[in-house]
């Protein structure tokens, strides 16, 4: 059987593991640059505060309801998902770490005991609550899962074809994992409206309306297996670094230098996960939420020769946000993306220029190192200016309780 | 004579077989008589924590638990550890937490007891939210 487990609200939980005071009170947590909400406790969802609601929209709510209210504190919910999911590998040697707050495991022996187990531990070990689906392959598990919140339950399996079928008549199609927004109001025209009507789907009809991706979730309602866990996670296709603005930018100068440092950031991510990259996007947008006219644009380069030198890469972005700038704008994102990146290994020599990228390569290597022993601010390139304008917004960021020694738990004890 | 080939097998590669290091240089004189008691050196963090992914550090500020924790000490508390009477624990009672040795009877009585005389026991009733966070395994004093 094939469990899924989510942690509960997840990055709420990990605020509240080392503020119990949270507990019983309304809690959201803001996208980077406090832009909207991305996590909302139960007592947040009960007061109708939906996903993605910008935050200045909560206005008065949050005093008049005493919501707690976080900027996104990725360094502490990255090392409290690690070892959630370092913690799944004690009771399976098969897991599939799905997302920051997702895994799948395959459990062999009685599988909802397990489960239960499980859940009790993560809790002990680690302080967050999980919920967890079970069920014979992955789409079902997740909607087992999905199920297990509805009902407010910790566990819930789906062990045979009659619990199957009536959790299956309960989910509107739209809910189930991989279709999408088309698919569902392609199924609904149909009168498809749940997962056991779409699990009724012939498979041949299921093909030409959902191609091969649809007529496999089919096939895994039916209860088939299509999906294997994917134990080691799949080569990255694609590294995106691009950020909102604490506050809106018009110069085509202070977007060069965003642009600048989150092209260093993404170069040296790719040069650690040993790529190359064969094209590069270069984008900009305006904010969706500002009174001032609005714009966005991109441009995609391919290269004539894979490369991860940042100084080779930068020629190209600058370029290409020359391209696309246009003035009179009011600012709010600028980012890149590095595409068709392939293993480093699989560079093949080049026609022209080979010595002076050979001398690239052991300049980054050089700067990769550097700035993984003594910080990103050690040492930078020649056209790096000190980050000013695009640093982040966050004014209500907890502690890293758990990764800075500075920032650890305190526990106050006075006399009573 | 017909020989046929009915299989070939290729070698393991995918283990490693680790060879001891020669530590002595070896061509003149006598080999170092302490090369056999080599044993890496001590490495605090393998040896006192545990469990890595139950660990956390927390620090006390206050007297409560003086002389055993001291204020301002650092305190490793894994979450790992089973709890039993006598132990140093953080504990959470409703919505604070707090250091203390948790005490607990047979017959079901539980209460928090501080080092420092002049701190009141809890004493855990049931219409407190009362849960053990973690147990303390130990506290670093910095001279």
């Amino acid at each position: 059987m094939i469990a899924l487990i989510d942690c509960n609200n997840f990055y709420v939980s990990c605020e509240r593991v080392f503020q119990p005071a949270l507990r019983n009170r309304p809690v959201v947590v803001l996208s980077n640059n406090d832009g909207c909400v991305i996590a909302r406790s139960e007592e947040a969802k009960a007061l109708g505060i939906s996903m993605g609601t910008p935050y200045f929209k909560l206005g008065y709510l949050i005093e008049k309801e005493n919501i707690a209210v976080f900027s996104s504190n990725y360094t502490l919910y990255g090392d409290m998902s690690a070892r959630v999911m370092e913690a799944l590998t004690h009771f399976s040697p098969e897991t599939e770490i799905y997302s920051i707050d997702e895994a799948f495991l395959r459990l062999e022996n009685n599988p909802k005991e397990t489960g239960r187990e499980i859940r009790e531990k993560i809790y002990k070990w680690i302080g967050l609550p999980v919920s967890i689906g079970i069920a014979p392959n992955k789409t079902l598990a997740k909607i087992a899962n999905r199920t297990a919140k509805k009902l407010k339950r910790d566990v819930f399996e789906i062990a045979d074809e009659k619990s199957r079928d009536e959790v299956l008549r309960e989910m509107p199609v739209k809910e189930v994992w991989g279709i999408g927004y088309n698919s569902t109001k392609k199924l609904n025209a149909l009168g498809i409206t749940n997962a056991l009507e779409l699990k009724n789907l012939d498979r041949p009809h299921a093909r030409k309306l959902l191609s091969v991706v649809g007529a496999r979730i089919v096939e895994e309602l039916n209860g088939e297996t299509c999906l294997p866990l994917e134990l080691a996670p799949p080569a990255k296709k694609s590294i995106t670094c691009s950020r909102s603005f604490g506050t809106l930018v018009e110069s085509f100068d202070d977007l060069k230098e965003a642009l600048d440092s989150y092209l260093v950031k993404a170069g040296e991510k790719m040069r650690k996960h040993k790529l190359t990259a064969r094209a590069i996007t270069v984008f900009l947008t305006t904010s969706r939420f500002s009174k001032h006219p609005q714009y966005s644009n991109s441009t995609t380069i391919e290269l004539a020769d894979s490369t991860n030198s940042t100084r080779e890469l930068r020629e190209w972005t600058q370029k290409g946000l020359s391209e696309i700038y246009k003035k009179d704008f009011l600012y709010k994102k600028v980012g890149v993306i590095l595409q068709g990146l392939q293993p480093e290994k699989a560079e093949t020599i080049r026609l022209y220029n080979e010595p002076n990228y050979e001398k690239d390569k052991r300049l980054c290597a050089a700067i990769d190192k550097i700035s993984r022993k003594f910080g990103r601010e050690a040492v930078r390139f020649g056209f790096q200016k000190t980050e000013k304008i695009w640093r982040m917004t966050c004014e209500h960021k907890s502690n890293c309780y758990t990764t800075n020694l500075r920032e650890i738990l305190q526990i106050k004890q006075l006399p009573v | 004579m017909i020989c046929s080939v009915k299989s070939v097998f290729v070698p393991k590669r995918e283990r490693k077989l680790l060879r001891p290091l020669i530590l002595t240089r070896v061509p003149a004189g006598f080999p170092s008589p302490a090369d056999d008691y080599i044993e890496g050196r001590i490495d605090l963090n393998r040896d006192l924590i545990r469990h890595p992914l139950a660990t956390f550090y927390v620090r006390v500020v206050g007297d409560s638990m003086e002389p055993v924790i001291q204020s301002g000490a650092l305190i490793v508390v894994d979450r790992m550890l089973e709890t039993k009477d006598g132990d140093i624990v953080i504990a959470r009672v409703d919505s604070e937490l707090c250091v203390k040795r948790l005490r607990m009877t047979e017959g079901g009585a539980v209460w928090l007891s501080s080092e420092n005389a002049r701190y009141q026991p809890i004493v855990i009733t049931e219409e407190m939210d009362f849960e053990v966070w973690g147990k303390v395994s130990h506290a670093i004093h910095t001279f």
